[in-house]
């Protein structure tokens, strides 16, 4: 080690599951060593075809770390590069060495950014230590995808996984999902906020919000990176409130940041709180979740339903989903890709509704030609919040690709 | 014996050898371009004299019925694989006659399962002198890696029909594990505690061996009926206590794969059948057991019982969900090659609609035409295919061989074939350059269905004509596979392969389509728990 580098304890250190049922997923072992440079062993499932490029790569990331002495071992189970990268990285930093320095893969084309009241039917949650499901997530048609920092990964696997999603921010493409990440309760999540918002997500879900403080702690780290890092676009927040004390500041937490674009609730940490068992009808949570809404709604932000959790059951999906969107939410959460189209469907206007909004949007605009300041449609005249809503209920159901773009009136 | 093996680039640009396993070869001359000329093959006729008239043929033991049916060195033993990983009898079999003495056997199944692998401490002790049939897992290692003596010769399932009644692959005994028989030799796969629906493979062994073994734990008295296989071809019965693992031999029942991107494949593929047109009163299609060719039918199933459209035909491999397509009367038919589940079983035995069919009816491309080319669309697998889609079954993409044939390249005559395949598996792109071993002509494969979208082979022009408009993925081959180098982080390399052959693949008319080298050592490489196996 170079005398430059702070003195710290280096010790052995792994980073990556090794077990037979890994796939897409690599276990790298690190051995912090006082001389004879680099040596790098690779086994892998793919040796004949990228037994090299694992080679290369895994030197040129010790490199950007400024390792120069340490012997590695990587077994490799399939892994995509932004995978093997993140890997290495998290076993380097596990071993006391590389501290300070990233080693940022290749960016891909970020998508647009994101409009704070964007189509949130459905979001896809993806555990935050599992890179074989990122890949193809974005192909399934979710309007937004959750990279977990949370709940889906173990204690000890937050710092790994932390890098594997920034990774993930930077090198894969979820087509024209929003991409979200939730991270963990503050304090821990400032440290998740470190890591993945150098990389623009387009929105962070902030679990087991329960004051507005949370909110505005989040909001002013999220700032302060933004600025450091001259973000360009915008980092909007969901919390999601999982207490019945969350439930009861719901609108203070909801007003407490420009950042907020919309508020959810975590049904199996709420009714957990509550004392009570949780059903696929949801009477337990009707309160809360009603409550959630008008508060959502008094601060103009969308208000997000929970997960529905049986994947098997998609009448059950259907009928929640159904209900949800009666009840006013705009979307909710799915935990398995099938969840998806029955979830778009079970928020999608009615043809009958989408046809009275086209009338009345045709009357509105009709009215607007004509200089009228009263909207009629046929003998009733029509208020302008029912105007309103069919201006944007139509914008929806284009939004949702219900409507072709040709027959906008 | 590689060294004075002598090269010929047949029709599709593959070198392959003019001589495999001392048998002349002629090699590929393009799909229908070959016409052989001579008469079938035919065993020696027989006398009922020399067979007891009580029609009892019934002999204490499988290795009294070996020594009477004359085994000898050198002898072809055929088995079938309708038990598939459940098998007993081929093991036994073979091991039996290694005690005997006997040595460089050529074995001859319809298809070879890991519960086969003992078979290479036969080939090390010289009593198996090779293997000519699918080979995978240890077997398929065994044999990429130089070690067996002859070379393997791949057929398909109707390739195999056609090597026996063309008289390329002379049978000297084929030994029938039969789940139900009677002493005289009738035999079928339908009931018993073993029972595995049809024997479908077995048949061309019966008729055409020189001598025929029916292997039963389950004799009843005559007759044996229905008699799928006809005791007037065999010579002798043997009782044994168990012909296989019931548990290995069939599911319980089949389930269609949760994996979300198969499930996204296997959607594609219906609404492929569906937006081209294919999906029509009295169509017909044939489906498999793999995750994404069971899971394509449960999502045509519900276009089906929408759009209220009844199917004249299904072709199997047979499960439970092909049986609720029957039973619900979604099909007339359905015309069965193997049967995978209990229910498929169980509806065989009971269902005339549920027909047992043999390679002959469906597969052999020297008959009068074969059933496959009436298939409408048929949904395959692949390791590969590549810019002309051409399709890889055989090999891993390093050269090792990976699964047999089956029915792939029969399947190949039907009128739209589609590959679903993931795009890339692991890190290893299925969309390659140029397949490593050519085992279906791309003139025959018309569409590849992946996750990220679905290529049309430019051949079909009516096929992207009566697609267009449709809200599917529809992009060039090229398109799809830029995008999954750049995942994949470039091209892989090359497969080091030797210059040495290990195996061919036959064309369903017996010609060569391609050669399968012996695979260097592969640094590094870390094999996965459980190979891939398959028929």
């Amino acid at each position: 080690m170079t005398g430059t580098t702070k003195t710290q304890a280096t010790q052995t250190a792994t980073a990556g599951r090794d077990a037979e049922d890994v796939r897409s997923d690599l276990n790298v072992v690190i051995e912090p060593r006082e001389s004879g440079g680099i040596v790098i062993e690779v086994e892998s499932r793919v040796a004949p075809y990228y037994g090299a490029a694992i080679q290369t790569q895994a030197g040129q990331v010790l490199k950007e770390l400024g390792v120069s002495n340490a012997r590695v071992h990587i077994r490799d189970q399939g892994a995509l590069p932004f995978t093997i990268a993140a890997r290495i990285e998290a076993a380097v930093r596990r071993a006391g060495l590389g501290e300070g320095k990233r080693a940022l893969p290749e960016r891909v084309a970020q998508p647009p950014a994101s409009a704070k009241d964007r189509l949130r039917r459905s979001r896809l949650y993806l555990p935050g230590s599992e890179p074989k499901f990122f890949v193809n997530a974005g192909l399934h048609g979710p309007d937004t995808i959750i990279l977990d920092l949370e709940d889906s990964v173990h204690a000890a696997e937050k710092d790994s996984a932390r890098i594997l999603v920034r990774n993930a921010l930077r090198c894969v493409s979820f087509g024209a999902a929003e991409r979200m990440v939730r991270i963990n309760q503050l304090p821990m999540g400032l440290a998740d906020l470190d890591e993945v918002i150098p990389e623009a997500p387009d929105l962070v879900l902030l679990p087991k919000v329960e004051r507005a403080e949370q909110v505005v702690e989040a909001d002013r780290r999220i700032r302060e990176i933004s600025t450091r890092y001259k973000l360009d676009r915008p980092v909007w927040l969901m919390p999601i409130l999982e207490s019945a004390l969350g439930i009861e500041n719901a609108f203070s937490i909801v007003s407490a940041s420009e950042r907020v674009a919309a508020l959810t609730i975590g049904l199996e940490d709420y009714t957990a709180d509550l004392g009570v068992v949780k059903t696929t009808q949801g009477d337990e949570s009707l309160y809360a979740r009603l409550r959630l809404v008008n508060a959502a709604r008094a601060a103009g932000v969308q208000a997000i339903d929970s997960v529905y959790g049986d994947v098997d059951d998609l009448d059950g999906l259907r009928r929640w989903g159904q209900r949800s969107r009666a009840l006013g939410f705009e979307g909710m959460g799915c935990i398995h890709p099938r969840q998806i189209p029955v979830i778009h469907e079970a928020f999608a206007p009615s043809q009958a509704e989408i046809e009275k909004a086209q009338r009345i949007v045709a009357a509105f605009e009709d009215a607007q030609r004509r200089g009228l300041g009263v909207v009629s449609l046929g003998s009733k005249m029509i208020d302008a919040p029912v105007v309103h809503r069919a201006l944007k209920l139509v914008g929806q159901a284009k939004a949702m690709g219900l409507l072709p773009p040709e027959k906008e009136h | 014996m590689s060294d004075a093996v002598k090269f010929v680039v047949n029709a599709a640009g593959r070198p392959v050898p003019t001589v495999v396993n001392g048998h002349e070869q002629i090699p590929f001359q393009g799909v229908g371009g070959y016409r052989p000329e001579k008469s079938k093959h035919a065993p020696p006729i027989r006398s009922c004299a020399d067979y007891p008239s009580s029609g009892d043929k019934r002999v204490a033991s499988l290795e009294a019925a070996l020594r009477k049916c004359g085994l000898k060195d050198g002898m072809v033993i055929s088995t079938h694989h309708h038990l598939r990983n459940g098998d007993r009898i081929a093991l036994q079999v073979l091991q039996t006659a290694a005690r005997m003495g006997v040595r460089d056997l050529m074995w001859f199944p319809s298809a070879s399962f890991p519960c086969h692998a003992p078979v290479i401490e036969l080939m090390e002790s010289g009593a198996v002198h090779h293997i000519e049939g699918s080979m995978n897992g240890p077997l398929g290692e065994y044999c990429s890696s130089g070690k067996m003596r002859g070379l393997g010769v791949l057929r398909s399932h109707g390739g195999r029909w056609q090597a026996i009644q063309d008289g390329e692959v002379k049978i000297d005994i084929a030994v029938i594990a039969a789940p139900t028989a009677d002493a005289f030799g009738n035999a079928n796969g339908a009931h018993g505690k073993s029972a595995c629906g049809s024997l479908g493979f077995a048949l061309a062994d019966s008729m055409y061996a020189d001598h025929v073994i029916v292997v039963t734990d389950n004799l009843v008295p005559f007759p044996c009926v229905p008699w799928q296989i006809q005791g007037n071809n065999v010579d002798c019965v043997v009782e044994v206590d168990s012909i296989g693992d019931p548990s290995k031999i069939v599911s319980g029942t089949t389930q269609i794969t949760r994996s979300p991107d198969r499930l996204l494949i296997a959607e594609y593929v219906a609404r492929f059948i569906r937006d081209a047109g294919i999906l029509r009163p009295g169509f017909s299609f044939q489906a498999g057991a793999g995750g994404i060719a069971l899971a394509f039918v449960a999502f045509l199933r519900d276009m089906m019982r929408e759009k209220k459209i009844k199917a004249r035909f299904v072709r199997g491999g047979s499960s439970k969900y092909l049986v609720e397509l029957l039973q619900e009367g979604l099909v007339d038919y359905i015309l069965d090659g193997q049967t995978f589940d209990l229910d498929a079983v169980h509806s065989m035995a009971t269902d005339p609609r549920h027909v047992a069919t043999s390679p002959f009816t469906s597969y052999n491309f020297h008959g009068k035409g074969n059933f496959a080319s009436l298939v409408d669309v048929a949904v395959l697998g692949a390791t590969e295919v590549d810019h002309q889609f051409n399709g890889n079954v055989v090999t891993h993409s390093d050269g090792r061989l990976l699964h047999g044939i089956g029915g792939w390249q029969n399947c190949l005559a039907a009128g739209c074939t589609i590959l679903a395949v993931p795009s890339f598996r692991d890190r290893i792109p299925v969309i390659v350059d140029k397949v490593t071993t050519l085992t279906g002509p791309g003139e025959l494969i018309d569409v590849v269905v992946t996750e990220r979208g679905i290529a049309i082979n430019p051949r079909r022009k009516d096929l992207l004509d009566a697609v267009r408009g449709s809200s599917l993925p529809i992009r060039p081959i090229e398109e799809i596979q830029k995008e999954v180098l750049a995942i994949c982080g470039g091209q892989p390399e090359k497969a080091k392969v030797l210059d040495r052959p290990v195996a061919v693949v036959k064309w369903v008319d017996g010609t060569v389509l391609d050669t399968v080298w012996q695979v260097g050592e592969l640094k590094g490489l870390l094999r996965p728990a459980r190979e891939a196996s398959a028929e």
